[in-house]
């Protein structure tokens, strides 16, 4: 049975579109056939990531209204088999998504692929509200400060108000909690929240952390998902995440502070 | 020590009223008997208030109507809204002047009831209790609010917002596992976080009005 992920967060740029392109790879590499799919109408960024922005002829707009069929706007991807990306216009407006266009697009999808991840845009308007409506499970990015808490919390409300699932009075929206951009560091100097703190709050699942890396930049500057990149610490993080989605229990590494070696103390890391 | 023979105790009671709002006797004999005929189990022995507020002859037939009532077996109690000659021939006939509390129609007080919600209220979201108690399984986050008639008890952080006796209930009170909230207010007195941190080494505890301003007291839950 399909299954309809939301990469979601109300506040912007914690990480929703790096983990939606390295979850979606991630579950891919084990074999699952998967579709990662832009609900960011207007600014395009999840191809940049993919590393698949000159192949961009069809989007999800053109699928909605019909102008091209799923199969002329999914790319599919050069690295790893298994995995499509359905890009998003860059010159429609988020009104561009109706509730109705959306959910026929999904219901072609869930036909072909195992599990669908859907990059949602910041906020709390029409397009976070679409990319989250049809979700069976939210992962639930967020980053370890005060404001992007809050803004997590509020989805967790749309989540259990606004969705299909609790429209319908179904079984509730699976939600699960994507700590990233995590440092240790400055969790220890009283900077950040700590794992705990953000587990307190939010009261959800613990799904992932992934810590604040150099890494990440270096793989969207050449458009390759970060969990390609498996010697970094956040590829690897995010590895033992999509393990965890697909069932497996592995402790969580990267929260705490790294003990700096003899030969790193002198000579710096 | 012996039962006193006698207490007097007041006591509230909800009686039927019998509107008088023709002064020809036949006329009203004819209506009554008609009524009594539909629904006797109704009236029988019930005891009866007459609101005589349409009349306004001063020498109506108040005996006849009395004796009128009783041969159906009505029970009268009294009269009301009756002007002061007529008023006089009440207590002549022994029967009691009534006010009634509120002249005009109350309505109905509704029952009291909880409402009980067993998850974490979000940031945004807002729960009412009306003409209740609230009671929260769960934490309330920052930027939720929950609001009650009654009194609100969380069974979990308070971080957000919190409003007992948001209908004027000055005996309401608040009580969280954990109190770290943006907001406390009872019978619309309140308090902020700045407030609250004068007690903030109460964790669990109590809000409530101490005369018009709030006190917080310590629970150990
Ligand atoms: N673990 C990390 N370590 C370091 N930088 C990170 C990490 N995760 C994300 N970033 C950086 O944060 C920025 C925002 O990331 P991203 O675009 O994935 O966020 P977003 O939530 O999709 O943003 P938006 O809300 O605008 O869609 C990017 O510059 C990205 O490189
Ligand atoms: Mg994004």
């Amino acid at each position: 049975m399909a299954q309809i992920i939301v990469v979601t967060s109300g506040k912007g740029g914690v990480g929703k579109t790096t983990s939606s392109a390295a979850i979606a790879t991630g579950l891919a590499l084990k074999g699952h056939k998967t579709v990662v799919v832009d609900f960011d109408i207007g600014l395009r960024n999840l191809d940049l990531i993919m590393g698949c922005e000159r192949r961009v002829v069809y989007d999800f707009v053109n699928v909605i209204n019909g102008e091209a069929n799923l199969n002329q706007a999914l790319i599919k991807d050069k690295r790893t088999s298994n995995l499509f990306v359905l890009p998003a216009s860059q010159t429609r407006d988020k009104d561009a998504l109706t509730k109705e266009g959306v959910g026929r697009v999904l219901e072609e999808l869930k036909q072909e692929f195992e599990y669908i991840v859907c990059d949602s845009p910041a906020g709390i308007e029409t397009g976070a509200m679409m990319a989250l409506y049809y979700a069976d499970t939210a992962i639930v990015t967020t980053n370890p400060e005060v404001s992007s808490v809050r803004d997590s919390d509020r989805i967790l409300g749309m989540l259990q108000s606004k969705s299909k699932r609790a429209e319908e009075g179904l079984e509730p929206v699976k939600e699960l909690l994507l700590l990233t951009r995590y440092s240790p560091t400055r969790v220890a100097t009283g900077e950040m929240l700590s794992v705990a703190d953000v587990e307190e709050i939010l009261a959800i699942p613990l799904l992932g952390v992934i810590p604040e890396s150099q890494a990440v930049l270096k793989a969207s500057n050449s458009g390759v998902p970060v969990i390609i990149d498996q010697e970094s610490d956040a590829g690897k993080a995010y590895s033992d995440a999509v393990a965890r989605l697909t069932g497996e229990s592995i402790e969580m590494r990267f929260v705490t502070e790294e003990k700096k070696g003899f030969l790193k103390r002198i000579f710096g890391s | 020590m012996q039962k006193p023979s006698l207490e007097l105790k007041g006591s509230s009671f909800t009686l039927s009223v019998l509107h008088i709002n023709d002064a020809d006797l036949d006329g009203v004999a004819r209506e009554l008997d008609d009524k009594l005929a539909i629904a006797p189990q109704f009236f029988l022995g019930a005891p009866l208030v007459i609101n005589l507020s349409a009349i306004s002859n001063p020498d109506y037939n108040l005996a006849g109507l009395k004796d009128l009532l009783i041969s159906r077996q009505l029970v009268i109690v009294g009269i009301t809204g009756a002007p002061s000659a007529i008023a006089n021939q009440a207590k002549a006939l022994g029967l009691a002047l009534i006010k009634s509390g509120k002249q005009s129609q109350t309505q109905p007080q509704l029952p009291k009831t909880t409402k009980i919600v067993k998850q974490n209220i979000r940031s945004g979201q807002q729960i009412y209790a009306k003409n209740g108690d609230l009671i929260i399984i769960g934490a309330v986050g920052n930027g939720a609010e929950v609001i009650a008639d009654g009194s609100i008890h969380i069974y979990g952080s308070l971080r957000g917002k919190a409003m007992a006796g948001a209908s004027g209930d000055k005996n309401a009170v608040i009580i969280a596992q954990n109190i770290d909230a943006e907001l406390v207010s009872v019978a619309g007195q309140y308090w902020l976080t700045e407030n609250l941190q004068a007690h903030a080494s109460i964790k669990s505890g109590c809000i409530r009005l101490d005369g018009d301003s709030l006190t917080v007291e310590a629970l150990s839950l």
